[in-house]
């Protein structure tokens, strides 16, 4: 194993060339966050240096605790860091109100949880429209319509009308990445998207999001499966809130091709 | 987030819970309606005892001579003579703030017609009485000045009396009585009064023309009182400061010396009685405002449950973009529409009730404009009042922790 700093390096010689002409989507530097817990004070990041660069697909590993997840809520934008500093798209996160902060999860983020967290008995196409409601400068027309392209780029097209109970985890899922894709972000911030699904829907939803990528659109997600992450382009590996290795994936895995594979699981059996 | 779209959301999670939704509605819709209601009974009495007053000639004034005092001992009002028949026509020529006026003198008689008889009061008074007490004649017609002149024998009689001599609902015109053995000819009979506010019979009453009771009966020369309406109700004072002036210097008294007359006008009835239907409205309406108030801690307390069911969809609402106020609005939005609906629907309720009332209970009941537009802006009031709070508490949650809330 190489010396994170001696993989940050030879990344850096690497892409050298690309890198100049890729914009960075996401640059932190110490990024620093403490949770106080009555008088207890828990360091989940401790100075973390990072930059995604556009249309990279990144997976961001790490065990429990290790403030991945702390990392990608700040990300995310749905939380500040105590320390630190973040930009994002070329903006100053820090200096960002709530309401601004807001603004920035609305225009420049989707994001997409473990739980999906769909609304309840909302259909599938509402739940999708929803980021647009909050951007009053779209019409209903446009909305609706664009809501459809979202749903169709994750094949659910034909879902729209469907209540969330009345899809499979998979299926939410993929509603879900919808409503991320909608505003047209900047990044796509999924944390742990395959926790909840079974292997083949895990392999579904990886392969939407290589399909999105391939589109240049930038992926950052959050797991702790190391077969997860060998979907992706770039592995980097949290500990005890420091970054422990940076790594360039050699040959991704490639899921539409495995899911042809894969045998396709009767009803009986996914019980 | 557009208003159209906030209104659908609204709508659709209120949908959600129906039941609830209604129960809560509920409270508003009981303190609406009760309201309404109320303010309605308070009117509608209201009305009817300035209806009352308004019968008694609200803009009538009566002169009196004071109380005379003979040797240290004050007798009755009224019981001195003070009073001549030339006080009244310099009234009646000299105050153009009086519309009608009349002298009066009073005595009380035995009637008989036939094989029946009865005591009651008689006036003598001029024509214009009828127009100062708004008395109409369901029979026959009222004397003339002429007949006043001439001291005719005529009179017209009130519905009791005719009941106890004619019999109810015979047409006594034309019919001779007696009255204390003089014969007088019937030749009107005046609409049913009923009672007076202090439950004096105001149909127990014979008018006869002023000089017949005066000469005839009483043989005297002074008036007993005299009746004037003013030209309007606001010309009350006016009316009242012109015949001081006039009958201060006909009796040679100067301005500051103390009048030898009275002058009583229904006004301060009228006030003390409409201030006191005043308050009885007051009273109703506050006790009907509290269930108001008790709907109002309902949608407060629905709405707090209702945020801390939905931090959640708070979170997920946060996560996609919507800002503080977007939330604060959603919640408020609901709660109006709880209040707005439920005071539409109260409103419907206060109407039908007050119907039942007036129908059920034969009391008065007048619905105004201004006590639905009243319970509208109160219901709409207390949607803001009770739903800022719990919107207030949705607003200021934090995303990730309404996210990560189970």
């Amino acid at each position: 194993m190489l010396h994170r700093w001696a993989v940050h390096h030879n990344l850096l010689v690497a892409q050298e060339e690309v890198v100049d002409m890729k914009e960075t989507i996401i640059s932190v530097e110490h990024l620093v966050k403490v949770y106080k817990m009555g008088d207890m004070e828990v360091h989940a990041l401790r100075g973390i240096n990072m930059d995604v660069h556009k249309s990279e697909f990144v997976a961001i590993m790490g065990k429990s605790g290790s403030g991945k997840s702390t990392f990608m809520n700040i990300a995310g934008c749905l939380d500040v860091p105590t320390k630190g500093v973040y930009f994002l798209d070329g903006v100053d996160v820090g200096k960002m109100n709530k309401d601004q902060l807001a603004h920035l999860r609305n225009k420049k983020i989707g994001f997409v949880f473990q739980s999906f967290n769909l609304l309840s008995r909302t259909s599938a196409l509402e739940n999708v429209e929803l980021p647009l409601m909050y951007n009053i400068k779209i019409s209903s027309k446009d909305m609706k319509e664009r809501s459809i392209q979202a749903l169709e780029s994750v094949g659910l097209a034909d879902r729209a009308h469907h209540m969330p109970n009345q899809l499979s985890g998979g299926e939410q899922q993929r509603v879900a990445i919808a409503r991320a894709l909608v505003n047209d972000p900047v990044v796509i911030l999924a944390d742990e998207p395959t926790g909840n699904l079974d292997t083949r829907t895990s392999v579904e939803v990886m392969s939407i999001f290589q399909q999105l990528n391939t589109k240049g659109i930038t992926v950052i997600i959050v797991t702790h499966e190391p077969d997860i992450a060998a979907y992706t382009d770039r592995n980097i590996s949290f500990r005890d809130g420091r970054i422990q290795k940076d790594i360039l994936v050699e040959k991704p895995r490639n899921a539409a091709a495995e899911l042809l594979t894969m045998p396709v699981l009767t009803a009986e059996e996914t019980i | 987030m557009k208003l159209k779209n906030q209104l659908k959301a609204a709508l659709r999670s209120l949908a959600k819970n129906k039941m609830r939704t209604f129960l809560t509605m509920l409270g508003i819709i009981i303190g609406v309606g009760s309201v309404i209601a109320m303010l309605a009974i308070g009117q509608g009495s209201k009305e009817s005892i300035q209806k009352q007053i308004a019968s008694l000639g609200t803009n009538l004034l009566t002169v009196y001579p004071s109380a005379s005092m003979t040797g240290g001992v004050r007798l009755e009002a009224g019981s001195s003579i003070k009073l001549t028949i030339d006080d009244y026509k310099s009234l009646a020529s000299r105050c153009p703030a009086i519309m009608y006026s009349t002298p009066t003198v009073r005595t009380s008689g035995q009637l008989i017609a036939g094989s029946q008889n009865w005591r009651t009061s008689v006036w003598g008074v001029y024509p214009d009485y009828f127009n100062i007490r708004n008395l109409d004649l369901e029979k026959g017609a009222v004397f003339t000045m002429m007949d006043d002149r001439t001291a005719n024998k005529v009179c017209i009689i009130g519905q009791t009396v005719n009941k106890y001599l004619f019999g109810e609902g015979q047409d006594p015109t034309g019919r001779m009585i007696r009255i204390n053995k003089i014969p007088f000819q019937v030749i009107g009979l005046i609409v049913t009064k009923g009672q007076n506010a202090w439950g004096q019979d105001q149909d127990d009453i014979v008018i006869a023309p002023f000089n017949t009771v005066q000469v005839r009966m009483l043989t005297v020369q002074y008036i007993q009182s005299i009746m004037v309406s003013a030209t309007s109700e606001k010309q009350i004072p006016e009316a009242t400061d012109e015949i001081t002036q006039v009958l201060k210097e006909r009796h040679r008294l100067g301005p500051s010396e103390d009048p030898d007359f009275s002058i009583r006008t229904q006004a301060d009835i009228a006030s003390t009685a409409t201030a006191t239907s005043g308050i009885l409205t007051a009273l109703l309406a506050s006790i009907a405002s509290i269930s108001l108030l008790v709907g109002g801690i309902g949608i407060m307390n629905i709405m707090l449950v209702s945020v801390t069911e939905r931090t959640r969809e708070i979170g997920i609402r946060m996560g996609v973009g919507a800002r503080g106020r977007d939330v604060l609005l959603q919640f408020l939005i609901e709660a109006l529409m709880i209040s707005l609906i439920g005071g539409f629907l109260g409103a419907g309720l206060g109407i039908v009730a007050s119907g039942v009332i007036a129908s059920l209970m034969k009391w008065p009941v007048t619905i105004t404009v201004q006590s639905i537009i009243l319970s509208f802006l109160f219901s709409t009031a207390i949607g803001i009042f009770f739903g800022w709070y719990p919107a207030r508490k949705a607003a200021s949650l934090n995303p990730i922790d309404a996210l990560r809330y189970e």
